[in-house]
Formats: C-alpha cells, sequence, structure tokens
C-alpha cells in the first residue's frame, strides 16, 4: 500500500481502511459529510492492496465514528477497519458487523410497501445474507440487494 | 389479546387449539362469547365475503360491529394517513380486522395500535385467516394435515392467500408440493426461501393430477399488477376443466379461496371433488372462535 506517499498521518480522528474500490464517497454520505462542515478529509481511490487488489481510504481529521455510523458503514464496505487516532498513533480499532437491523436510512424499492405510502412507516430491515449483503423489508419482505443497497446510499 | 399479521403468528399447538374449538363449536360444545365488544372491520380495499364473515362472526358472537368497506367512505379520501385512521379507530373498538391494498399495512397498523389488529388481507403479502379456514377444511377432509400433497394453481405470484398457506404448511410437513402456474405468475423468491418441504415448479396441473390430495386454485389478482399489459399477457392462461379434474382421484379436494372468475369450469361444483363451498361454509364459526381467542380475558 502506497497511500502513506500520498497523504500524510493525521493527528486525531479516523482512518477508514479497506473500503472496496469506488465506495467512499458513499461512506463519506453515511457519515453525512459533504466536505462544508470544515473537517481535513484525505481521499484515496483504488490504492493498491494486497488482500483487496485494489481499495479505497478515507481519513478524517477531528471527527470519532459512532458505533451506530460504523455499523451502517459495513453495510457497503464489509471488510472496512476503523482505526481512532490520537496524537498521530492508532489508539483502538473497530471491526464491526454488518448489523442486524437497518432503521429508517434505506427505501424499499416495492412501490406498493407502507413504507412509500405512509408519512409515519419509518423503513426497517432485516439483515438476511452478510456475503453478498441481502437485507429484507420487515414490512412487505422485498429483497434489496447488495448493488441496491450501494445505488441508494450513493443516490 | 394478539394480533393476527402473519401464519406464522401461530405456533401449530395454537393452531390446532383453534381447529378443535371450532369443533367444539360446530358441534355445540363451545360457544365463542363477546359481549359488550365492539370489532371494527376497516375494508380499505373491497371484500364481499371477509368483510361480511367477520362481521357475521362477530355478531353470533355477541358483538357490535362497525366499519367501513371502501377508503372512499373515509377520511382517508380527504389524505389521512393510515397510522391516524388506526388511532381513531382503536378509540371505538375492541379489535380492528383491516384489509388493505398495501403491503405490510397490517403489520404497520399493528405497531400503532394498542388493540389487537387481524390481518384480512394486506396487498400481496398474507391472508392469514384464510388460510386457517382452507385448513380447518382439509383437516376436516383429511383428518390429518401431515404428510399431504398439494398443488397450488394459478397467480402464485400476486395472489396472498398462497402466501399464507405455503407458510402454514412449514408447520405440517407436505409430503410435496407443486406450484403450478404460468412461468409470470411464479411464487415469488422471498416466499420460496423459506419453505422447509419438498417444492416443484411446473407450468401444467394434468401432469401431477392424479397424485394431489388438495388442489388449491386461485384467481388471477388483477388488482395487484402495476402494469395492465402484463395482466393481458396472463389473463386466462390457466383453467381447470372437467376432463382434468377426472383423473384426479375422488377422495381428493378441489379449494378456492374465492371469488372464482373462469379458473374453474363450472360443471366441476357438482363432482365430487369440489369442496371450495364447503370451504366458505368453514369462515364464519372459525372466523367467530378466532375473535373469541383474540379478544380473551381481555
Amino acid at each position: 500500500m502506497k497511500s502513506g506517499l500520498l497523504v500524510s498521518k493525521i493527528r486525531n480522528g479516523t482512518v477508514i481502511d479497506h473500503i472496496p474500490a469506488g465506495r467512499a464517497l458513499a461512506v463519506l454520505k453515511i457519515l453525512g459529510i459533504k466536505g462544508i462542515e470544515g473537517y481535513r478529509i484525505a481521499l484515496v481511490m483504488n490504492a493498491e492492496s494486497s488482500k483487496m487488489g485494489r481499495k479505497d481510504i478515507l481519513k478524517i481529521e477531528d471527527r470519532e465514528i459512532e458505533e451506530k455510523e460504523a455499523e451502517l458503514i459495513t453495510l457497503i464496505a464489509p471488510e472496512a477497519t476503523i482505526n481512532i487516532i490520537k496524537d498521530y498513533e492508532v489508539v483502538g480499532k473497530r471491526k464491526q458487523e454488518i448489523p442486524q437491523e437497518v432503521v429508517g436510512l434505506l427505501r424499499c424499492t416495492n412501490p406498493s410497501c407502507i413504507t412509500n405510502n405512509d408519512v409515519e412507516a419509518i423503513t426497517r430491515f432485516r439483515t438476511l445474507k452478510r456475503r453478498p449483503l441481502q437485507l429484507a423489508c420487515e414490512y412487505c419482505e422485498t429483497r434489496l440487494t447488495e448493488d441496491e443497497v450501494v445505488r441508494q446510499i450513493l443516490g | 389479546m394478539k394480533d393476527v399479521i402473519s401464519v406464522l403468528d401461530f405456533s401449530k399447538g395454537e393452531i390446532l387449539q383453534l381447529f378443535e374449538l371450532t369443533d367444539k363449536f360446530l358441534s355445540g360444545g363451545f360457544r365463542p362469547s363477546l359481549e359488550g365488544k365492539i370489532v371494527a372491520t376497516a375494508f380499505f380495499e373491497p371484500s364481499t365475503r371477509t368483510a361480511l364473515s367477520f362481521t357475521s362472526a362477530a355478531l353470533s358472537a355477541g358483538a357490535k360491529v362497525l366499519g367501513f368497506s371502501s377508503d372512499e367512505a373515509t377520511s382517508v379520501s380527504k389524505g389521512e394517513n393510515l397510522a391516524d385512521t388506526i388511532r381513531m379507530l382503536e378509540n371505538y373498538a375492541d379489535c380492528i380486522v383491516m384489509r388493505h391494498k398495501l403491503d405490510g399495512s397490517a403489520k404497520f397498523a399493528a405497531e400503532v395500535a394498542k388493540k389487537p389488529v387481524i390481518n384480512a388481507g394486506d396487498g400481496k403479502r398474507e391472508h392469514p385467516t384464510q388460510a386457517l379456514i382452507d385448513m380447518y377444511t382439509v383437516r376436516k377432509l383429511f383428518g390429518t394435515l401431515e404428510g399431504l400433497t398439494f398443488g397450488f394453481l394459478g397467480d402464485l405470484r400476486y395472489a396472498r392467500t398462497v402466501n399464507s398457506m405455503l407458510r402454514i404448511l412449514t408447520l405440517f410437513k407436505p409430503k410435496i408440493v407443486y406450484l403450478i402456474s404460468p412461468p409470470q405468475l411464479r411464487a415469488r423468491a422471498e416466499i420460496l426461501e423459506e419453505l422447509n418441504y419438498p417444492v416443484k415448479e411446473l407450468t401444467d396441473v394434468k401432469d401431477v393430477v392424479g397424485e394431489l390430495d388438495v388442489l388449491y386454485v386461485t384467481r388471477i389478482q388483477r388488482e395487484r399488477f402495476l402494469d395492465e399489459d402484463e395482466y393481458e399477457k396472463v389473463k386466462e392462461s390457466y383453467r381447470l376443466d372437467y376432463r382434468t379434474v377426472e383423473r384426479m382421484r375422488k377422495e381428493s379436494a378441489i379449494l378456492h379461496p374465492l371469488p372464482r372468475v373462469s379458473e374453474i369450469d363450472r360443471r366441476i361444483d357438482s363432482m365430487p371433488q369440489a369442496k371450495y363451498f364447503l370451504e366458505a361454509s368453514y369462515a364464519v364459526p372459525l372466523r367467530s372462535v378466532l375473535l373469541h381467542e383474540v379478544m380473551a380475558g381481555d
């Protein structure tokens, strides 16, 4: 991995490594980061990886990742490792499991699902399979594939 | 007090207990009692037999009934959402029997309501009380629910009664289930994936008709098609005819949740296998017992 040549270390914050190539922007979207918040962010896409072939890396200064956010990141980046950085050192590593339930983030693809027709019905998906990802709507049972999840997160 | 959203809200033991109580009711040994209770029948989507049989079941057990049979007569037509309508209804009744065109609407209503909700059909998802009536009929005819050979003929993609039947059968170890439909109307993957018994998909009922204990026929669910052209392609794509039924064993049974359109030749009505009117006759007693069980002790 030659990303160290591209981007310098951060002092405090979070480094998310082993994101599947091309999905770093989707991870930023999950974190609600648009760029105007003022965080210093380094984004490396399609870096070489002995484990994954190609991968993306995100370095976000002065931003911690909450557990809920980490769970959602695993939906599109199941192999991601989240490193917590303090004073240039990795002080914690987090490897999150895909959550059992995803509430409110994704939209059901079935137009006849109650969640697409009642303002109070919040989407809720149950995880059926982790790799490749497959979710089921708790209301109408429609399946969401990994491709669909990525498509929705990228918007 | 519990909601009835899916057939799998019941255990096998609870289903058998419900059937035994219905037997007792029919033989005069038990009488459902709903004195002082009010049942709301909230039919946002048209229904004849389900709405009326629930009404009759509630009235015959001494409950009072209020409700509607089309969303045109409600504030939904003014833009009210389902959640608000359900909150209003539970102020007026002890139990809500609901039919709605949207998938998952019954589960959502049950989450909103503190009073029990009985799903009388939610979109293309489930129709649990119909499956209970169907299985009660099978038990009456065969004396058992286990080890039988079933064929489901028709619109397996959109028929919610079929979904509920395929699910309830996971509790009763059928020998094999044949799913007979045009390729466009095959059962949906999310239903098939959960089944724990042998299943075979085919297109012509004649290939297996001699093997069947129960042939369950459904009409094409025209109202569920998102595209009228898709409906036109499959309408009248299957029909159970007199000659095919002649090849069925005399003691086998043809069931249909009704209403039927043209998928069953009317000459079949007088054949010994035709049991759909017998099946329909169990709707009121079974629903009466179910209402009693849902509201008992409340």
